[in-house]
């Protein structure tokens, strides 16, 4: 089921939570809303599902108006940042809520919502707990309950807020990639809220990247990666260097290729890969290597100017780990920076 | 190897808990027991099944059971209304709800009377619109029952809809449960226990009101007597004996109520997965 979006506003008080919002999601697609905390994503989900009230605009779920139907009645699967698990059933129970409140015309017989459950269960691997009460499940299992509550109604369009939000590291990885090959099976347009990037371009076709209840940019993970709108997109996602050329030294910036091709470009964005740690004592130094730190397969390096000018912030580069093993680099080293890449913004 | 504890003084406290309820339960507890046994079988059966005596219980445990039955519906409904909505006076209004707890219960009963009497305010108006008489009869006592029970299931459900997860709310409407179902089958299992709390409170707090009732009950014999007033008659007339008599059995039907709705209450938390 696709959505749209057309001039949602909603303000709490005088916070703006969401400032005319326009957005088109196909039929199909597993949507990021990525921002910083705050930007108004959550509130945006919420809106979708029918949770809250947009002080205006209106909300198309399948080019159908469904901005005056209550939840109950829009056909989604919301999943909960705490999962919201009813405390007093067990997870059998859980599952089967959505299914046991039908009207008696749609309601399943017993025995089909109980193979319903058991197959959503298994579905998320976990049937052997079925009698359990959510107090005694760990948070991975919470969650993937709450996803197969979700899914049992047969939502057109899933929504999970910070769905991986409260879980540990190793449990999020997992998450993501099952998350991933779920959408791909079940192909049910879903959208996640998060606030981690890595998250956003790991697990979604869509990213939307959200700020002060404005959308700045929406396209493909690659598409935002490699193509920042603006600066806020470019510092949000992934790492990236900011040199602003009006106090750095006009010779080092000349020697490392960094060079503005017209005046109104005064600050470059240099992701970290995009720099270049040359050790040769032909070419003059430009910068010393401070530190570095082992990513697994890259290696990111800190550099300070040399001389009296320094950057207000150090500069960071990433290189293949055999690259760094090569050049031999190490603390101290006086090493020349050659910039291959930057885009600018003012 | 022995538990340990952040905060030490197991021994300490759990000696206090045994000597106050030594102390303050146990002992004056026993007294009854041993002073009813100074009667003998025949003597005790024979004061329990007086007519009379018989009445009054009939009395006491059918308005308790029924003012906690009201308390605890009103009282749900008050504590859902303080916890869920904020309107403009809602502080003072939180904080009459104690005042039966403080308030001395002969004044209460006095009160109660004084607008419930036959040409008083309330009384004279139930009287011309419904044609019941309300004071003398069951039906005021267990309007003073009410009176004193009510804060009891207020303050025993509140907390609990304040620590309810409204989100849980969320999710079952998302699922297309209606407004109904929500309350039905999400809120409601998870107060229901504190709500039996409440309503145990009620009407153990029933049982053993005498102040406000007297007053209100008008006392006739079979009709308004309640279970207390037989216990104090007794004890003017120096009967001491069968005074504890009708107290004992009074305590011991109390005790097996109670003991059954803590049953009742065990069985509703692990079926909900609460223990």
């Amino acid at each position: 089921m696709s959505i749209i979006l057309s001039d949602i506003s909603k303000q709490f008080g005088t916070f703006t939570a969401l400032n005319h919002i326009d957005l088109e999601i196909p039929e199909g697609e597993l949507v990021a809303l990525l921002g910083p905390s705050g930007c108004g994503k959550t509130t945006l989900l919420r809106i979708i599902a029918g949770l809250e009230r947009p002080d205006s605009g209106r909300v198309l779920l399948n080019g159908e108006d469904k901005t005056e139907h209550h939840a109950s009645h829009r056909g989604i699967g919301f999943v909960f940042q705490h999962y919201a698990l009813f405390r007093h059933m067990t997870v059998f129970e859980n599952v089967a809520f959505g299914l046991r409140v039908k009207d008696r015309k749609s309601r399943p017989s017993e025995a089909m919502i109980r193979k319903k459950v058991h197959t959503l269960l298994e579905l998320v691997q976990l049937d052997w707990l079925h009698d359990r009460y959510p107090d005694q499940l760990s948070g991975g299992q919470r969650q993937r309950i709450a996803l197969a509550r979700a899914l049992a109604v047969e939502p057109s369009v899933l929504l999970l807020d910070e769905p991986f939000g409260a879980l540990d590291a190793s449990v999020r990885k997992d998450l993501r990639q099952w998350l991933r090959h779920l959408h791909h099976d079940l192909n049910v347009t879903s959208i996640f809220v998060t606030h981690d990037q890595e998250e956003a371009m790991e697990v979604a076709s869509q990213v939307v990247v959200l700020n002060h209840g404005r959308i700045e940019q929406q396209g493909g993970p690659s598409e935002i990666y490699d193509n920042p709108v603006n600066s806020f997109v470019s510092r949000f996602i992934g790492h990236t260097n900011i040199i602003d050329t009006e106090q750095v030294d006009q010779i080092w910036l000349s020697s490392s290729g960094l060079m503005p091709t017209d005046a109104s470009q005064k600050v470059a964005h240099v992701r970290p890969h995009d720099i270049e740690v040359v050790k040769d004592a032909e070419i003059p130094s430009q910068a010393v290597l401070k530190d570095w730190q082992h990513l697994g397969s890259l290696i990111r390096i800190e550099l300070v100017e040399t001389g009296l000018q320094h950057f207000k912030n150090p500069i960071y580069a990433e290189m293949p780990n055999e690259r760094f093993k090569q050049l031999q680099l190490d603390r101290g080293d006086q090493v020349a920076v050659k910039i291959r890449n930057a885009r600018w913004f003012h | 190897m022995r538990q340990s504890y952040i905060m030490p003084g197991f021994r300490p406290t759990l000696g206090f808990t045994l000597l106050y309820l030594g102390l303050v339960v146990l002992i004056p507890l026993s007294t009854l027991v041993f002073k009813s046994l100074l009667l003998s079988w025949d003597d005790y059966v024979h004061i329990i099944t007086n007519k009379r005596v018989l009445a009054s219980f009939r009395v006491s445990l059918s308005t308790s059971l029924l003012a906690a039955l009201i308390a605890s519906f009103f009282g749900f409904i008050i504590a859902w209304v303080f916890v869920r909505y904020s309107f403009i006076g809602k502080r003072i209004l939180d904080a009459l709800i104690d005042l039966p707890f403080a308030l001395p219960t002969a004044v209460a009963g006095i009160v109660l009377a004084t607008i419930y009497q036959p040409n008083g305010y309330l009384g004279q108006l139930i009287m011309d619109v419904f044609g019941v008489k309300v004071a003398y009869t069951p039906i005021g006592i267990t309007v003073a029952l009410i009176f004193i029970s009510l804060p009891f299931v207020v303050r025993t459900v509140q907390p609990v809809l304040q620590e309810f997860d409204s989100t849980m709310e969320e999710a079952a409407s998302t699922l297309g449960a209606s407004r109904l179902q929500i309350f039905s089958r999400v809120i409601f299992p998870n107060v229901f226990p504190a709500l039996l709390t409440g309503f145990a409170l009620a009407f153990a707090r029933g049982v053993g009101e005498y102040g406000s009732v007297i007053f209100i009950a008008g006392n006739l014999p079979y009709v308004s007597e309640i279970v207390p007033l037989m216990i104090i008659t007794k004890l003017e007339q120096y009967e001491y004996a069968g005074a504890t008599a009708i107290a004992l059995t009074l305590l011991v039907i109390s005790f097996i109520l109670l003991l059954l709705i803590n049953l009742l209450q065990l069985w509703v938390r692990k079926r909900s997965g609460q223990l």
